[in-house]
């Protein structure tokens, strides 16, 4: 599914990632932990194709096919999914019209049918549901005004509608209590499946005890220092970073 | 900014095509000779078969015009305009009148038919009432019997000096007088044609009224001239549309449009205006020098306008309320959008009168390219006006660094009582939100719409339902090639 050799980006001249190695396979989840500062969100960003991160060498291949040159919008259309650490407010654009516009996006950049008004209706609820996503929040400009735990619930929500291959989790349980935390990792537990891989960005080990991972990588001043089964999250937890941060 | 490249320059590919309404129509016409004098003006007004009262009236303008000097505060630069270059009337030639659609020119009904206005009475199951003005005449009026029945006068202005002079005669000037301003004045002395409503005491006009506004000849000015009269108790909803050929030259476009409301009534004025902007190097488009104005005359009376701005390569536009009857309220929602190197300086005027008057002023303006957008208004509130309440909320959105906003309110408090509030924003669109919104899949430049269409939310509301649509599609339209 996803093939990253020896990257090294660039931000702002200054080298973040210095040689990662990582191969996703469908159907895996990943998890990506780290100390602050490792350059765990840069990975998140420059997989989904933001400006200004430049890759000064190494190479990511996608589904069999190089990632890099691939737009934003197209990498979308293609399956890669970011659902953000902090969800941006879209003031005046419900969240309704919001996931309409995506979707429909989406399923023209791939060739399918584009939904009308009354099928797509159906659809966003059948999926809000089990997210708790009421009609009144679909009705809101998206993630103005929303609580840290509707700002999430509604990624996961747009998780669920776009059904990406590659879905990127950027510190998704950061700003969640214990109650909001159980409603999204289940979100995304019914999301798992043979035919999509997931990648897991997180501090704390914490969300790893909802969303189980199939593998742990330690991301420290930008290269991958160690890996492991999901004990390693564990182990982290009680040793903490400094062994790697030294 | 690899994305934002591209997707520039894919939008600069298409460019020329970018107008689409920048077509002409082969049609014969009959035009008056080039420039403007006395002769230009009787030809005109021989040409609508005027009274000898409205002849004197334009006369009198024209003299005064001759004193007057081109005002010159606005934020807009433009060369010196040679009004002896243009042509100020100019119509489609017809055999005779005509009594019923067959008769008019097919080629005519085509245009239309390309803008989109189902002209055609079959057509015309939404119940909109149009009268469509081709250069300086107006082509058609439909729906005519079915307002008749309930005592809608809705027809060319021309008609309504021959055929109604007592109503011309008593609201004509009452609102933007002969004297007003140099555009308004030059109006008075050449319109052509335009709009004519009178809506009897009591009566809610059963369909939406719509004026749709093309200039078509080369070197033509349009000088339309249209008259709003909602008697007490009545209630009006006027649509008004424009569009233009794409030419290099400017062409002029100085409007008047008076509204007058009595006791209880209310006209809600709509406006989506798309002339010709000029090219992406600012060559050509439209000047558009328009005094707008409504008169609340009678207590408990209420003007509406609502205006989204996309096209003219200069627009200086104001449309004002008087509130002059007690208890009166004026409203202005407005969007304004310019791109390239597009000049906007609009607003309005606020002018409390009457006691426990109230005036709400939403600004929406959004600058692209290299473009300027100002938002200049008044609120003034007279001494006798007590109990004057006014909510002001002006917000800018810049999109790319080389465009301005600029706001310039004036606010007048002359009665302690009254109660004036003002919000002004200004913002960008944020690479965060083009980041977002790119993420799940939007292209750049749908994300721009989106984002805009958002920023716009609360003006787009105030248009009636079929004409918001248009009015979103037009914003995505506008800002084609702005991302950067």
């Amino acid at each position: 599914m996803l093939e990253i050799k020896n990257l090294h980006v660039k931000v702002g001249g200054k080298e973040i990632l210095q040689g990662i190695d990582l191969t996703v396979n469908a159907g895996e989840v990943h998890a990506i932990m780290g100390p602050n500062g490792s350059g765990k969100s840069t990975l998140s960003y420059l997989l989904s194709g933001r400006e200004g991160y430049e890759v000064t060498k190494g190479s990511v291949t996608y589904k069999g096919q190089d990632l890099l040159p691939l737009s934003v919008d197209q990498r979308a259309a293609a399956g890669v999914f970011l659902a953000f650490q902090y969800p941006i407010e879209i003031p005046g654009v419900t969240t309704m019209t919001f996931l309409k516009t995506a979707l429909n996006s989406v399923r023209k950049a791939r060739g399918e049918e584009e939904l009308d008004a009354p099928r797509f209706l159906k659809l966003v609820r059948e999926k809000a549901k089990p997210l708790n996503v009421a009609d009144d929040m679909l009705k809101r400009a998206l993630n103005v005004g929303f609580s840290g735990g509707e700002k999430k619930r509604a990624e996961i929500l747009q998780m669920s509608l776009l059904e990406p291959t590659l879905a990127i989790l950027d510190e998704t349980d950061s700003g969640l209590d214990i109650d909001a935390l159980k409603v999204v990792a289940d979100g995304v537990n019914a999301l798992r499946s043979p035919e999509r891989a997931m990648i897991v960005i997180t501090h704390y080990q914490r969300l790893l005890d909802y969303i189980v991972p199939d593998v742990v990588h330690v991301l420290s001043k930008g290269k991958i220092v160690r890996t492991g089964g999901k004990e390693l999250a564990g182990e982290l937890e009680r040793t903490g970073y400094a062994e790697f941060a030294a | 900014m690899v994305a934002v490249r591209e997707t520039v320059e894919t939008v600069d590919k298409v460019a020329g095509e970018k107008y689409k309404y920048g077509f002409t129509t082969d049609i014969e016409s009959e035009r008056a000779p080039i420039g403007l004098s006395e002769d230009t003006i009787r030809y005109i007004s021989a040409k609508k078969e005027e009274p000898q009262w409205m002849l004197d009236w334009r006369l009198e303008a024209y003299r005064r015009w001759l004193t007057m000097e081109e005002p010159a505060w606005a934020k807009v630069e433009y060369p010196p305009i040679d009004f002896q270059s243009a042509y100020y009337y100019s119509a489609p030639k017809q055999k005779a009148k005509l009594d019923s659609l067959d008769q008019v020119d097919p080629k005519l009904l085509e245009t239309y038919k390309k803008l989109g206005i189902p002209l055609l009475e079959q057509q015309m199951l939404a119940g909109v009432a149009v009268d469509a003005v081709f250069d300086s005449v107006s082509v058609v009026t439909t729906f005519k019997e079915k307002l008749r029945e309930v005592g809608v006068i809705f027809c060319p202005f021309s008609e309504a000096v021959r055929e109604h002079p007592e109503l011309v005669q008593k609201y004509l000037g009452t609102v933007v007088p002969t004297t007003d301003n140099y555009y308004a004045t030059l109006n008075s002395a050449v319109f052509s044609d335009g709009s004519f409503v009178y809506i009897p005491p009591g009566v809610r006009c059963p369909m939406e009224l719509s004026t749709y506004f093309r200039i078509n000849e080369a070197q033509t000015g349009q000088f339309e001239r249209t008259l709003i009269i909602a008697d007490k108790g009545s209630y009006v909803s006027y649509l008004e549309g424009c569009t233009a050929p794409q030419r290099d030259e400017n062409q002029l476009h100085a409007a008047v449009v008076e509204l007058i409301a009595h006791d209880d009534a209310e006209i809600k004025y709509s406006t989506v205006q798309n002339w010709f902007p000029g090219d992406e190097n600012g060559k050509g488009g439209i000047y558009n020098f328009v005094t707008k104005r409504g008169d609340c005359r009678g207590d408990r009376s209420k003007i509406s306008w609502t205006q989204v701005e996309t096209g003219s390569a200069v627009t200086w536009k104001y449309p004002s309320c008087i509130l002059r009857g007690d208890d009166s309220r004026g409203e202005f929602y407005s969007i304004a959008i310019s791109n390239h190197y597009q000049q906007v300086d609009s607003g309005t005027k606020m002018i409390h009168l009457g006691k426990n008057t109230s005036s709400r002023i939403i600004s929406k303006g959004i600058a692209a390219g290299k473009s300027s957008n100002t938002y200049r208004g008044l609120v003034s509130v007279h001494k006798k006006a007590e109990g004057v309440r006014n909510f002001t909320q002006c917000d800018s959105l810049l999109i790319g660094d080389q465009s301005s906003a600029h706001t310039v309110p004036y606010i007048e408090a002359k009665n302690p009582t009254a109660i004036l509030e003002h919000e002004a924003t200004t913002s960008k669109i944020s690479e965060d939100q083009l980041f977002y919104c790119m993420q799940r899949g939007v292209p750049a430049e749908e994300a721009v719409a989106l984002i805009v269409n958002g920023f716009c939310r609360d003006v787009l509301q105030q248009l009636p339902m079929e004409f918001a649509v248009e009015a979103q599609k037009l914003v995505a339209i506008s800002l084609e090639g702005s991302v950067g």
